[in-house]
């Protein structure tokens, strides 16, 4: 096979399992269901997944005139997104009906904003991570508003879509600048260029213009706005994909950008991401606690915890991008997962929204009131689980870098998001109330429990045995071959510690 | 085998039994069955440890110490001291007498209770055997979560409100508290507790006195909730009247007690007497105004969670008094106040269940239709007062005798609340059980006294009442030579040189020999 060819081989893969979804719906009986479409989703899903494990047994190299990258942090991300967008497939196959209308172009657009975000997080020029955060946005825009009927479905669309287009123009803008004042659009060549540049007033501008443009596609404060509306007018198996693949790859092309390319421009650009993560974090968690509606609780959620993952952007090490790396993970786990119960319980016109509907969830259907008991629980950050070794690791690099007010303002705001994630708790676990109709829940399908046993597996595991996922963050943040302090290695062997405790006394 | 791993096995048989009940069927008392089998031998395990354990030495004991993650240096270290030792035994005591107290208190979806309740005896386990600071610090936000979720499905009125008033307390000081570890980490690169301890006491961090204040300070807050300290026991009363009675049992004092005497005096013995004298005096006015609102209380179970925030606060006394007397006593009342408080919360759930409440009010003359109860309410207040020959006397006397010598003032204050404990719980006796008969207690003459599955739960709180009371030696054997140790600040002559620390006065043979 091209060589060049395997450095993209899984966005060939879904590329290829997208157009056929789209060649083969027209074709099938208009009456008969497109649901094995779903299952071509899957399966095509699960060769990109193996594809991008592949890759990583690859040499580090270029494809493509040097504008694709594959390496270990390029396959963190691809198997990140393989595994998110996976899950919410199965998620999707169990609460679509059988006569759902235009279900197959929703699995196919699922698929290429899959290859958007996968590509991406490869792509290593400028202009190709556009044309990719293109590919991504657009399938989500559509997707966004695909409950055509509910009065929310457009509204969610147009929202995002018009916002959307406004934050891709800034980061176009922001190329455009950088071009000018390194006169390169290669995310490795810039950092050389820079100290030579005659004008890098420019250059801080463009960077400051890339963080607009990125911020919003991570929804993190002040480019927040569009996300409870998007998220609540949204289907829910695709606000569990749409709040964690595309944002993921996002935050990837953020850490490549700032980190290979601006290393030198730090001083400029720390202070504002410092004051994003401390607004996104803020801005969440206190939206958050006013909200009746899961959806947008968990929407406000989700900008809170663009805002942890920023505090792993602001130290300047290797331990921060893998800290930031793994942050990612484990929010995908958990927050597919908490989206596959809300699926399920509201179905795919979201019957059931507010926190009073969830009452006694907990009695009706044990499993997943559990799980989503397990989901909530590792939001709030509880060890055991992932999101404490998210949280923790983020805030480790921050303390790490002396950047101790941000790490008690994180901190302080993890005891003030444990406040909204318990009142929903409280209400799977409380007495359910007599005219409910929680108790036509519908039968838990096949799909539905293999993504509940991966996204609650991985919340668990990431929370008892990191080792794995973090040493593969670790040799992604590695790639990009930061001058900082680790953790790891930065105190003398504790040895002596003897020796020197006998000889004060 | 069983010496090497003891304590794993021990903290991890209840989660292990939570997981099988979650595979039980709901089917008779099937549920309640296993729970009681495993808590007893949660309960076996746990008395293996004072069997095997060497009184010779204060060092840790059972020690498993492995890595677990090695990047951060996350280790899972575990050993007992003669601190918690005893904590350990206590828990396991307790754990098959809640399983016998919620036998018919807990009839509808007692799948979920027991879990929880199993998982709960896991996280407090954990905390008092974990030697690894992050290890620990997932053992203790751990036990926050199967008690939540139990005040909030047992409540009696208002569960869920209560469960997410106890959780904010407790979560957001261990918030401040998770940065102060990190902040250790950061700078000495290790979680553990055995080499931090070395370090800290060293002075090799090079950390400020200015910064290892606000660490122990954020150390001592999260604890201080726990406990809870006056003015920090916002969330007791509540609990205390919602949760059900085996969950009541544990909510208080132990974890957070303990967590002080490992941490604020182990770590940070320098810091732990700067800020003395504020503890001294939060914990008298705990004692006195635990006491007085106490006294009064309508409602049985504020009264009891008030009287357990006035014993509690001896504890913080003894703590704060840095003589081996007085943790001694601190450690002991510990005990004490797991015991008896424990047994009268058990008292108060059966009179519950047999009347349906807990306002003193509705109450009166129960004496002449229920001798057993009566007997044993008397016997537990007396021994929360502090009667000699019963368990309650000996802590509360090492604890006033010692800080007499130290803090004569505040220490003459704190004995008020030994009359005032005694005026509110005579007052609840007289209330309940003598006097005329009221309607209530009228209305349901059928009631029954004491059935054998309540004797086979109250008995043991009896017997080691009266054992404790008289064979104190046994327990302080464990427990002197480990305070001895914090007492002693045996790392005392390198932090003189940098602040002004007062020591408590101790016989010199002693500094040095620990010093050595």
């Amino acid at each position: 096979m091209n060589p060049q060819l395997l450095r993209i081989l899984p966005e060939v893969i879904l590329t290829v399992t997208g157009v056929l979804i789209m060649l083969i719906d027209p074709i099938m009986p208009r009456a008969a269901t497109r649901k094995s479409m779903g299952w071509l989703a899957v399966l095509g899903t699960l060769l990109a997944l193996f594809a991008s494990i592949q890759q990583l047994h690859l040499a580090p190299g270029t494809a493509y005139f040097n504008t694709v990258q594959t390496d270990a942090f390029s396959g963190f991300f691809h198997i990140l997104i393989a595994g998110i967008v996976l899950t919410s497939l199965l998620v999707t196959l169990d609460t679509v009906t059988n006569d759902q209308e235009n279900l197959g172009e929703l699995f196919a657009l699922t698929i290429f904003g899959a290859v958007g975000s996968m590509l991406m997080t490869s792509a290593v020029e400028l202009l190709l991570i556009f044309i990719a955060l293109e590919i991504s946005s657009i399938s989500s825009y559509i997707l966004a508003g695909f409950r055509r009927h509910s009065a929310k479905g457009p509204e969610s669309s147009i929202k995002y879509f018009l916002l959307g287009s406004f934050a891709t123009a800034f980061f176009l803008y922001g190329i455009a600048l950088v071009f000018g004042a390194t006169g390169t659009t290669r995310i490795g060549l810039i950092a050389a260029q820079l100290p030579g540049s005659t004008t890098p007033l420019i250059a801080t501008l463009g960077v400051g213009m890339i963080l607009i443009g990125l911020g919003f596609k991570v929804s993190a404060a002040p480019f927040h706005v569009w996300t409870p509306d998007t998220y609540e007018g949204a289907p829910s198996p695709i606000v569990g994909m749409m709040s964690t693949a595309p944002k993921a790859a996002a935050f990837a092309v953020l850490l490549r950008i700032l980190f290979v390319s601006f290393p030198t421009l730090y001083a400029h650009w720390q202070p504002l991401v410092w004051w994003m993560a401390v607004l996104s974090m803020t801005i969440g968690n206190l939206g958050a606690l006013k909200q009746r509606n899961v959806k947008r609780m968990l929407a406000y959620s989700s900008i809170a915890n663009a805002g942890y993952l920023l505090v792993g952007f602001t130290a300047l090490s290797t331990d921060g991008v893998a800290a930031a790396a793994f942050y990612t993970v484990t929010y995908a786990a958990m927050n597919v997962g908490i989206f596959a119960v809300i699926s399920h319980v509201g179905g795919y016109e979201d019957r059931l929204t507010t926190v009073q509907d969830y009452r006694g969830l907990g009695y009706r259907s044990p499993l997943m009131g559990g799980a989503m008991a397990f989901f909530l629980i590792s939001l709030i950050g509880i060890p055991f689980t992932g999101g404490f070794f998210g949280k923790f690791y983020v805030f480790a690099a921050a303390l790490h870098s002396g950047l101790v007010w941000l790490a008690i303002i994180g901190l302080i705001n993890s005891g003030v998001a444990a406040f909204y994630y318990l009142r929903l708790l409280a209400a799977i676990y409380s007495k359910p109330s007599e005219n409910m109709p929680l108790e036509q829940m519908p039968r838990i399908q096949i799909s539905m429990l293999f993504a509940l046993l991966l996204t609650v597996v991985s919340t668990l595991m990431l929370g008892i045995m990191p080792g794995r996922v973090l040493s593969a963050a670790r040799a992604a943040s590695l790639t990009f071959g930061i001058q900082g302090s680790s953790m790891t290695t930065a105190h003398p062997p504790m040895l002596d510690v003897e020796t020197k405790a006998t000889v004060v006394q | 085998m069983l010496n090497e791993h003891i304590l794993s096995i021990t903290t991890f048989v209840p989660a292990l039994g939570a997981i099988l009940i979650a595979l039980l069927p709901r089917q008779g008392k099937v549920i309640q069955w296993c729970a009681l089998l495993v808590s007893l031998l949660t309960f076996a395990l746990t008395l293996h440890l004072p069997a095997h354990y060497d009184y010779g030495t204060r060092s840790f004991q059972f020690v498993e110490d492995y890595s677990w993650i090695t990047s951060p240096n996350i280790r899972y270290h575990m050993g007992i001291d003669g601190i918690s030792l005893w904590l350990v035994v206590l828990t396991g005591f307790l754990a098959p007498i809640g399983v016998l107290a919620s036998w018919t208190a807990i009839s509808t979806r007692s799948k979920e209770f027991y879990f929880f309740f199993l998982l709960q005896q896991t996280a407090m386990l954990g905390v008092f055997t974990s030697l690894d600071i992050f290890l620990y610090y997932g053992f203790w936000e751990l036990s926050l979560i199967p008690m939540a979720i139990l005040i909030a499905m047992f409540g009696r009125t208002k569960g869920p409100a209560a469960a997410i008033k106890f959780f904010l307390y407790t979560f957001i000081p261990s918030a401040l508290f998770l940065v102060a570890i990190l902040y250790l980490y950061a700078k000495s690169g290790t979680f553990d507790f055995v080499t931090l301890q070395h370090m800290l006491a060293t002075g090799q961090l090079g950390i400020t006195q200015n910064a290892l204040a606000w660490t122990a300070f954020a150390f001592l807050f999260a604890f201080a909730v726990k406990v809870p300290v006056f003015p920090l026991h916002g969330w007791l009363g509540d609990v205390f009247s919602e949760a059900p009675t085996a969950m009541a049992m544990v909510v208080a004092g132990k974890l957070g007690l303990y967590s002080i005497l490992r941490f604020n005096l182990g770590l940070f013995p320098a810091q732990a007497r700067l800020f003395a004298p504020w503890m001294i005096a939060l914990a008298v006015i705990g004692i006195v105004y635990g006491s007085l609102v106490a006294l009064a209380q309508k409602d049985l179970k504020r009264l009891t969670a008030f009287a357990t925030l006035a014993a509690l606060s001896f504890c913080i006394l003894g703590i704060f008094c840095f003589s081996v007397a007085g943790l001694d006593g601190a450690v002991y009342q510990t005990l004490n106040e797991g015991l008896s408080g424990g047994a009268l919360l058990l008292l108060l759930g059966f009179l519950y269940e047999r009347y349906g409440t807990y306002e003193m009010p509705a109450y009166g003359g129960l004496a002449a239709r229920l001798p057993w109860m009566v007997a044993f309410f008397v016997i537990t207040s007396l021994s929360l007062a502090g009667l000699p020959l019963l368990n309650g006397f000996v802590g509360e006397f090492l604890v006033l005798s010692s800080s007499f010598a130290t803090h004569t003032g505040w220490a003459a204050v704190a004995t008020t609340g030994v009359i005032l404990s005694a005026a509110f719980l005579l007052t609840m006796v007289q209330n309940v059980f003598y006097g005329k008969q009221s309607a209530l207690v009228q209305g349901r003459s059928t009631i029954r006294d004491i059935n054998a599955r309540e004797h086979l739960a109250v008995w043991p709180f009896m017997v080691l009442m009266l054992v404790m009371g008289t064979l104190s030696p046994y327990w302080i054997k464990a427990i002197e030579p480990a305070v001895r140790g914090l007492a002693s600040n045996p790392f005392g002559l390198h932090y003189a040189a940098h602040s002004e620390v007062r020591f408590t006065a101790l016989p010199p043979a002693t500094h040095t020999a620990e010093a050595k």
